[in-house]
Order: structure tokens, then sequence, then C-alpha cells
């Protein structure tokens, strides 16, 4: 089909659906490239809505990235909501792409950002929409190449039938050797294969189906087997050593997204070591922006967009080193500009009377979100994230004290050896919480409790636990729908189905893929959109494939045993993890590794980058130059 | 009170690939564009101040424009052209400045002194030029035309000031004026809909909002 054609259908149906903003693409800052002289071309795909896609940072760096390459172009692709969907599929419009709309299956390469497990669905319904075979090997060289990356690409086992290759780790560098290999190879006309195999020789790209994995008897994984001498086992995950400078040049949509503001990345990875807690484990190591260089690109940002907002963003904000000179930077260079400044993710113990006075003077926002996760010291023992009681209930006071009246505490219930008495603390918590704001501001103190249901996941300290099982979230669920009442106090809950949606497909192997193909065969996808997710599907497609759900779910697996992800090399070591479980059990914490490196394997690993990049941007310890290396060996941390 | 302000009106075009911007989001497009220009917009207060920025006539989704107006209030006065240039390397796509003008402060508010638009639609597949006449004549002489609109019914007559075929070789168009006042505002798509005619299938642009007392040259 032609891009005339997609137009003249898009004039037809446009007027019939909700939001048609969201299909035509057409915004400040996107770029259009001419089709027929760019020799490689790539799609950019989040499979979830517009709304949602549009405020995804990493795709947005990419295709920044990409189009800054003269001979390459990158458009934009969402998914169309159900009443686009129908009226697509009976007008035979395929998916095509927002800037040049032209198809999908006529790109070189369609890129899919994977952040959560719950988008596997909407990736199978997004190839088939393009009319791509959903199966890699169903695929000719006529077919896009289909790559996807992001957190849930840490363990890609799930999707490895449907993706030819997966970025592990950090896409800035490696799009483009991806890209550069394609284009050899496109001008070599040599098979698909070779393709592929080229791709696996790339620092991060891990090629699934140069991949087999056998399983024994009692349905666990064997070992994994390559299938080429090109495939590398592990895959080590890929990491900039420097953050570039930020983008600034954001698409400005003219509907209203999820996230209508300027992100700017001012940290990545974390040094806290909460032990449920993925991105911080596969993001490391912890590289910070220079306050300067933000500035800048918020100037910038805003100059480009005329954007309302900005949003500084990191896994955990206030740990950002220079935080308050930051704060303090963004008042007084935009004063009087009208700019609100959210700070996402503040950790209770680090945020200060002091930050809280800075952030007053830009952030519009009515009241803040503080994650204690868990309530009982003993927990938050377990967990590793050692806040106590008195610092949580100091930092509400001095929030209700300085005029904001709305304080959200997130937890999760399900960690590891929780007892209900643990989960009867969560709302005795959130009482004392609202008591404190009642006391200085009276009535109109109120507290959101948002409690989620912990699933482990892959690459973390609790990588082998089992998952509360439904009779117990729903006790655990009851006993705080009955506590957490009255003026002030709001709960909000996740269905335990859906925890357990996330709980197989987190941690599952290879095996799981059929499952999710039968599920979307079935009918199912948006299934992180509580109206669309349908359980019953799910269950239907575990018997179709002789799949029993509690093996991934219920069953604690034993150390020893070979998970589905052991040769995706996260870089943090799996020895690293194991011994923290154990300390988990023993309800031994760890501070933070700035304090004190833990040697979790980051920088044995990277210890060239590290030379290369000296200095506090990386804030893991230095490593000797190579002329001491033998000194250097000692000098290397060792396991504690 | 609002701190003294200087009152401006621009005139924008919607264009095609802005057609499905709804009167909101259209808002926050040009609160973004000013920004972007650098321009001292005034603030109306309060907890979340807005920007003073209002929009006469909400035009319908899907259809394009060739005269938007917008009042905006600085809190420096600025000569037209510099904000007009302003404005225009700022702009967002589809949406092109044609005019920046001064205006009295206090002048009623945009919507209260547009009283009537102008459409012109083009049809997919125009029933025969003749056809389309006789089917005007007789809406211009019916005496009321009775029509409902969520739920509530009213009379279209007299919101069509005026209607008229218009032919260019094969190209049949409907040009036509109805009235834009808040409580009295007359659809195109109703015009379409009382002439049997599908207005999924129309093109319809407006041409023009009429402001009488600015018109009398
Ligand atoms: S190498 Fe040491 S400092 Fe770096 S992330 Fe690991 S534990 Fe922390």
């Amino acid at each position: 089909m032609n891009t005339d054609e997609v137009e003249r259908l898009l004039g037809r149906i446009l007027p019939t659906v909700q939001k048609p903003g969201r299909y035509t693409g057409g915004e400040l800052n996107q770029i259009v490239k001419e089709w027929s002289t760019i020799p490689t071309r790539m799609a950019l795909a989040f499979p979830d809505i517009y709304d949602l896609g549009m405020s995804n940072l990493g795709l947005a760096i990419l295709y920044d990235i990409l189009n800054r390459q003269s001979d390459v172009l990158a458009e934009r692709v969402y998914l169309p909501w159900s009443d686009m969907e129908a009226a697509m599929r009976q007008a035979n419009l395929p998916l095509y792409s927002l800037e040049s709309k032209h198809p999908i299956s006529e790109f070189d390469i369609l890129g899919v950002s994977l952040p959560y497990e719950t988008l596997y669905t909407n990736t199978l319904n997004l190839l088939d929409l393009s009319g791509i075979p959903l199966r890699g090997e169903e695929r000719t060289g006529g077919h896009p190449l289909v790559i996807a990356g992001g957190h849930a690409a840490l363990n890609p086992e799930p999707m490895a039938a449907f993706i030819d290759a997966f970025v592990i780790g950090e896409g800035e560098e490696v799009i483009l050797e991806i890209v550069r290999t394609f284009k050899d190879w496109k001008t070599r006309q040599e098979p698909r294969g070779t393709l592929l195999e080229s791709l696996a020789q790339i620092w991060g790209v891990y090629v699934p189906s140069l991949y087999e994995a056998h399983y024994l008897e009692d349905g666990t994984l064997s070992h994994i087997e390559t299938r080429s001498e090109k495939a590398p086992v592990p895959v080590l995950k890929r990491i900039v050593p420097k953050l570039p400078p930020p983008l600034t040049r954001f698409i400005v949509p003219f509907i209203d997204v999820t996230h209508n503001r300027v992100p700017i990345e001012i940290m990545r990875g974390c040094t806290r070591g909460c032990r449920f807690c993925q991105a911080g484990m596969i993001t490391r190591p912890v590289r910070q922006r220079p306050v300067a260089e933000i500035l800048d690109a918020v100037e910038k940002a805003l100059a480009h967009t005329g954007f309302e907002e900005v949003g500084l963003l990191s896994l955990s904000s206030s740990d950002y080193g220079p935080i308050l000179e930051l704060v303090r930077g963004v008042n007084e260079r935009f004063a009087g500009r009208h700019l609100n400044v959210s700070l996402p993710s503040l950790r209770i113990e680090t945020f200060s009377a002091e930050l809280m006075e800075s952030l007053k003077e830009s952030s519009r926002r009515s009241g803040f979100t503080l994650a204690p996760e868990a309530a009982t010291e003993r927990m938050r023992e377990i967990i590793n994230k050692p806040v106590s009681t008195e610092q949580l209930l100091d930092t509400a006071r001095e929030i209700f004290s300085r005029g904001w009246h709305t304080i959200k505490l997130y937890f999760m219930i399900g960690h590891p050896s929780e007892t209900l008495e643990d989960v009867r603390a969560i709302a005795d918590l959130c009482k004392a919480v609202l008591k404190e704001g009642r006391r200085i501001i009276g009535k109109r103190a109120q507290v959101n409790a948002g409690v989620s249901t912990f699933v482990p996941k892959p690459h973390t300290s609790f990588q082998w636990v089992p998952v509360d099982a439904t009779d117990q979230i729903q006790a655990k669920q009851e006993l705080l729908k009955k506590e957490l009442r009255g003026p002030g106090l709001k709960l909000n809950w996740n269905k335990p189905e859906e925890t357990l949606l996330e709980a197989w497909l987190s941690r599952g192997d290879r095996r799981m893929g059929e499952v999710i193909l039968r599920a979307w065969q079935h009918g199912a996808k948006f299934d992180a959109w509580q109206e669309h997710f349908r359980y019953d599907l799910w269950m239907r497609a575990f018997d179709d494939v002789g799949l029993n759900p509690d093996f991934y779910t219920l069953r604690e697996r034993p150390i020893d045993e070979t998970l589905p992800w052991d040769h995706i090399d996260a870089a943090v070591k799996k020895q690293f993890l194991t011994e923290d479980y154990l300390w988990s059990l023993n309800g031994r914490t760890r501070i933070d590794c700035r304090e004190r490196c833990f040697a979790c394997g980051i920088l044995p690993k990277y210890a060239d980058l590290r030379r290369a990049h000296p200095g506090e941007t990386w804030e893991c310890p230095e490593v000797r130059s190579p002329r001491h290396k033998s000194h250097a060996k000692d000098h290397l941390p060792t396991p504690a | 009170m609002e701190t003294t302000a200087y009152r401006y009106r621009l005139t924008f075009c919607k264009e095609e690939s802005v057609r499905f911007t709804s009167h909101l989001d259209l808002h926050r497009a040009w609160e973004r564009t000013f920004r972007r220009a650098g321009l001292p917009l005034a603030y109306r207060q309060g907890f979340n101040p807005r920007p003073r920025i209002n929009i006469g006539s909400a035009l319908p989704l899907g259809y394009t424009s060739k005269a938007e107006l917008l009042d905006f209030w600085l809190e420096e006065e600025l000569d037209t052209k510099t904000i007009a240039r302003a404005l225009t390397r700022a702009q967002a796509p589809g949406l092109p400045v044609r005019e920046v003008r001064r205006i009295e402060t206090r002048q009623p508010a945009l919507q209260a002194q547009i009283n009537s638009a102008s459409y012109l639609v083009r049809l997919d597949d125009p029933p025969p030029g003749l056809l389309i006449q006789t089917t005007v004549d007789g809406l211009m002489n019916a005496a009321s035309l009775p029509r409902e609109r969520r739920g509530k019914s009213y009379d279209l007559r007299p919101l069509i000031e005026t209607l008229l075929v218009k032919r260019e070789g094969d190209a049949v168009q409907l040009e036509m004026t109805l009235s834009a006042r808040e409580a009295a505002t007359g659809r195109p798509g109703e015009v379409l809909r009382a002439m049997d005619l599908d207005p999924a299938c129309a093109h319809i642009q407006r041409t023009k909002l009429i402001i009488t007392q600015l018109e009398e040259n």
C-alpha cells in the first residue's frame, strides 16, 4: 500500500475514532526525511498507545541519534487503541509510521521498546497489524529485522521466538553499530542468517535463534547450547561509559499525553541495593550528569518545545549528589518563567528540609510521593531499604508543615517472609502519617496508600523467591481494605491476577513464548490496562500449551538451578546476588555502595571503561591504570 | 484583578495536518508557541497561574480554517511586527500565523464579539449541481428547520445567514455563513445533514469569523 492510499483511508477513518490526534503525526520537532534517498530506514515502536509511547525517553533518544545520521531515517509507530484497530482491520489498513505514513513492513528495521513485560501480547499485535510474520524463523530477507530493547529484555527468553535480536543494556551506542551492520549486510545481499550472526558479534546484542534451551525432566532448565561459534556466552550488557548530553529537541504532541513535560535524566543507575528492585541492579554503574549540563539542557529544551514542566529523572533523584545545587539552579535560572519542576523518586532519608524549601518555589504539585515499601523495620531490613519509621514521620511533618496536604505512600506486599502483622503495620503507618498531617494542617491532610504486590525479577537478589499465592495476596489486601478506611485515607491496590501475569512473564523461559502467542490468539492485548486484562485467556493459553503457571510463580528456585537468563550477563555477578539473598534471610543489610563498594561485579567487567573515564561522574571506585596492572589486581575489590 | 496588560488579536490558520486537534489541545499548543517565542504573556493569578490566552469560537474536530482568532495579553507593549515575527518563528506545524493586531484592552471578550462564521464545504462525491441548488432553495425557503442537538431541539433556519452553491467547472462547493453567537451557533455538519449529505464525506473549512463592530469599513 502506498502512502497516498494510507492517507486517503485515514481521512475516512479518523473522524470516526476517539482522539484521532494519536494517529496523524505532524507534531513540532518530528523529523521527516526523504524516504527514497535514505538507504536505511528504521521504525521505532512503543507497543502501546501514543499517549504512553510519547513519554518514553529511550525511544526519543534513539529517534534523535538515528536521525542525526545522514544515511538513516527513523520514524515512530504506536499501537492503535481498540476502536482504531477495529477500523484499520476493517479497512485493511496496515500499521504505518506517523512521519511518512509508510507501512511498517516496508522499513528495514523495526525496533521495539520493551520496558515492562505486560507489553508482550501488544508486541505480537504490533507485528500482526504490520503484516510481519510473528516468528523470527518465518521471516525472510524481505521482512524488517525485528529488534527489541528495554528493561524487560534483560530476560529475553519469553519473547525469543518473536524477536530477531535483543539489545541488552543501553542503546545509545549499540544502535548505530546495529544499523551499520545492517547496511553492510544489505549491500552484500547475503542470506538473513549471516546478518544475525554478524549482529551477535556486537557487544550487547543477543540473537536468540543462535541459542537453544534444554530442559530437565522436572521442567527446569538444564543448559543453554549455542548453535554457532559466533554466539557468545554470556552476552554482556552494554553500557555507555559517560552519559552523553541530554536530548533537548523533544517532539511536542498536540494531544494530551501521559507526561506533558521535558524529561531530563540527571543520573543513571542506583547504588542503594534494594533487593526487589530490578532497575537498581541492571542500570549500574551510577553515572551522573554535571549540573551545568543539565541546566543548559533544560534551557534549550524549553526553547525547543515550550513545555511548562520539566521532570528531573532518575531512579532516586534525591541521591543525585548536587541535588540542592541543581534545584536552586533551576529556580534561579527560570524564575518568572512559570516553570513547574518535578522530581520523582525522592528518597525519604535524603529528602532534606532545604531540598523541600527549594522545591516549594518551582513545584506546583499538591503533595509528595514517598516509597517506604514496607512498614516494619524487620521487613525493611529484608528488602534492604532501611529507613526508620521516625525518619518517615519526620519527612511527613516537614512536608505537611510547608503547606502541602497530600502524601502518597508506596508499599509492596508479598516480600519474602512477610506476615499479616507486617501488613497490618502498613495501615498503622499510614494512619500515623495522617495523624501528623491532621495535627499540622487539620482536615485537609490526606494520605493515599498505593500497595502493589511484589514480583520477583531476574538479576535481583530475590530472583529465586516464590510469589505469594492468590489467597495469601487476597488475605493481605482484605486486611488493608478493612484497616485503611475513613476520612483522609485512600488505598489503591492491584488485582492478584495482574500480579501473577507479571510474575509468569518476568521469570519465564522460552516455553513461555507459546503461552504468550496463544493468549494473544485468544484475544489478549493491552494487558497493562485493567479494563482490558483477561486472566481467563491466559489460563486457557497455559492449558493449551500444557504448562503449569505455578511452576513460574509459587516455586522457590534452588540456588543452583540454571535460570532462563543465566546466559545474559547484567554485569552484577550471580555470586553477589546469591550472597545478598542469603544476607537478606539473616536480616543483614548493605549500605549505599557509594560509601563502600561491595564488589557487585561491575568494576572488573568494565575496568577498561572505568579507567578511561576517571572521576566522580561514575560512582564506583577508580581502578588503576594498566601500567600498574599487577598492583591494580590487589586494588580491585574482592567479594566481602 | 489582573494587572495592566496589553491586548492583541492573532489570526491564524488551522491546516489539514492539525484538523483533529481539539479546542483544548489547541489552547495548549498556543501556550507553548508563546513560550517558545519568548513573549511575555500575562498570567491569571491563582494556585496554578494560567496564561491569558483566549481562542474564539471553537472549531469542530476535523475542520480546517483560514481565519481563527485568538486574543492574548502581554505584560509589555510590543510592536505587532515583532510579535508576529517571534510567533512565526515558533509556530507549531499546521498553525501558521496570519496577522497580529493591537486591540483595545477594555473590549468585551472575544467570543462575545463574534457574530457569525463563514465556511467553504467541499464534497467528496457531490450530487449534480442542479439538484444541490434545488435542495438549497428548499432549505432557504423553509419557515423553520427543526433539528436536534444533544437531545435538545432547536430551529436551524434562523442560524443560516447565507447558503450558496458555488460551481467551478465540474466542482460543486457550498459556501455558508452561519450564526456563531454563544447561544446561537449554527454547525455546517447540521446544515449538510439537513440537506441529506454525509458530513463525513465533506471537507469543511472555516474561511472567516465575522466581528460586526470591527468590520464597518
Ligand atoms: S562495583 Fe561497587 S560501587 Fe560499583 S555498583 Fe558495584 S558495589 Fe557499587
